[in-house]
């Protein structure tokens, strides 16, 4: 026979673990820091915090500049050796995409978290690998801590020491609206026909 | 008996504190395989002094300890989740509510209820937990991405190297015990092969068509 009260604890305990678990999952959606960040993006656009950038040519600019066109944005730091590269290739690739479709006005900005040691020079050095040139592909670093520090919470981004003197950072590819907002952010090694589409999308 | 709920106590309290927190938490494997292991047997050690107070309407209601194997396997498999692991680093909120969780939602129970499930059940947790605890352990190392965004990718393959050795060992032991009838009596019914004979002095022996 069955103990009495079995069912209603089963039931309860049941109950709160699978909540917890579609919780922390959202929804059985993503096992991620990056998938919860990608997909909080998508639900709920944000606004993001007006930071003085300087770019490779010296010029400052802010990312509520950009109003009016998207703008996809990636974080860098200019001596990785590792996913910076397949980064630079992806907006290679939009460059080249851009070039075929002159009536789409989509801008290009990598910003570096590496304050310490990517100055003006180091971003010129970065861009001309990548035939990067302003205003079309900016690269730029915050001139402050106070500005890394309030995009790395608005874009949720994660840089962690890699043990040898670099870093190890999420390589996510960002959409900013014509609006002026982030709605979109995608896995680094998604498809450039993938964000592309993302923003043919917004755009109508 | 109070000295070591005060000694558990300490222990408890001793993995809270940074230093140690810190260095089992900066790794992989050590979080994953050294501290979670160490705040279960927390909750395990604490269950025979909350035995002594278990409202006997818990007793009934834990039929052949079912309810409480649930929450152990719910509450470990959400601390296995790479974003909780994630928010257990960034956010100490999320740290503190792991360190309450594992052994009063884990340990705990299984301290409890391992003892009122009959042998089939013991068996079959077992046979789930050891090829799991494996896959786990092989799908980090196969991941060519990193899962948690506050871990290497080389101490992900460190700990995928971990649960995998675990598991192994956990299998082979299985293996012996099963196969070359190994007479030992606690560790037989630890793995679910015998029954302690020793009916909870609780039970009304309602199960007693599992347990013998």
């Amino acid at each position: 026979m069955i103990g009495r009260g079995f069912i209603p604890l089963l039931v309860l305990v049941t109950a709160a673990g699978i909540g917890a678990l579609a919780w922390e999952t959202e929804g059985f959606n993503v096992v991620t820091v990056n998938g919860a960040r990608q997909l909080d993006i998508a639900r709920r656009p944000r606004s993001l915090p007006d930071v003085p950038l300087m770019d490779q040519d010296g010029q400052l600019f802010s990312l509520a500049d950009y109003k009016g066109d998207p703008v996809f944005v990636d974080f860098i730091y200019t001596r990785c050796p590792t996913i910076c590269r397949p980064m630079g290739d992806q907006f290679q690739h939009v460059l080249q995409w851009q070039d075929s479709h002159p009536e789409q006005k989509v801008k290009l900005v990598s910003i570096s978290f590496d304050l310490e040691n990517d100055g003006r020079e180091a971003l010129r050095r970065y861009g001309d690998r990548y035939g990067a040139r302003a205003p079309q592909w900016r690269i730029a670093a915050p001139l402050e801590q106070s500005g890394l520090d309030a995009l790395r919470r608005a874009f949720g981004l994660i840089v962690i020491p890699d043990g040898t003197g670099g870093f190890i950072h999420n390589g996510d590819v960002y959409l900013i609206d014509a609006r002026g907002r982030l709605t979109r952010a995608f896995d680094p090694d998604a498809a450039p026909p993938v964000f592309i589409s993302a923003l043919t999308g917004i755009r109508s | 008996m109070r000295r070591h709920l005060f000694i558990i106590m300490a222990a408890w309290m001793l993995l809270w504190c940074w230093p140690l927190r810190y260095s089992l938490e900066s790794d992989m494997a050590l979080h994953m395989t050294v501290q979670i292991p160490l705040l279960i047997g927390i909750g395990l050690l604490l269950s025979p002094f909350v035995r002594s107070i278990e409202p006997r309407w818990l007793v009934d209601a834990d039929w052949l300890g079912i309810p409480g194997m649930v929450a152990v396997v719910l509450v470990t498999s959400f601390w296995m989740i790479p974003r909780a692991l994630d928010s257990a680093l960034s956010d100490p909120l999320t740290d503190a509510a792991k360190f309450v969780t594992l052994p009063l939602a884990a340990g705990l129970p299984l301290g409890l209820s391992w003892r009122r499930m009959p042998p089939l059940g013991r068996a079959f947790i077992w046979a789930n937990f050891i090829p799991k605890l494996g896959a786990i352990g092989g799908l980090y190392l196969a991941a060519p991405v990193r899962l948690c965004a506050y871990y290497r990718i080389d101490q992900q393959t460190e700990a995928g190297w971990a649960l995998v050795t675990i598991a192994a060992a956990l299998g082979i032991s299985w293996f012996i015990i099963v196969f070359f009838g190994l007479q030992s009596a606690p560790l037989k019914t630890w793995f679910g092969f015998q029954v302690l004979r020793r009916p909870e002095p609780e039970s009304r022996g309602y199960s007693s068509a599992l347990w013998r």
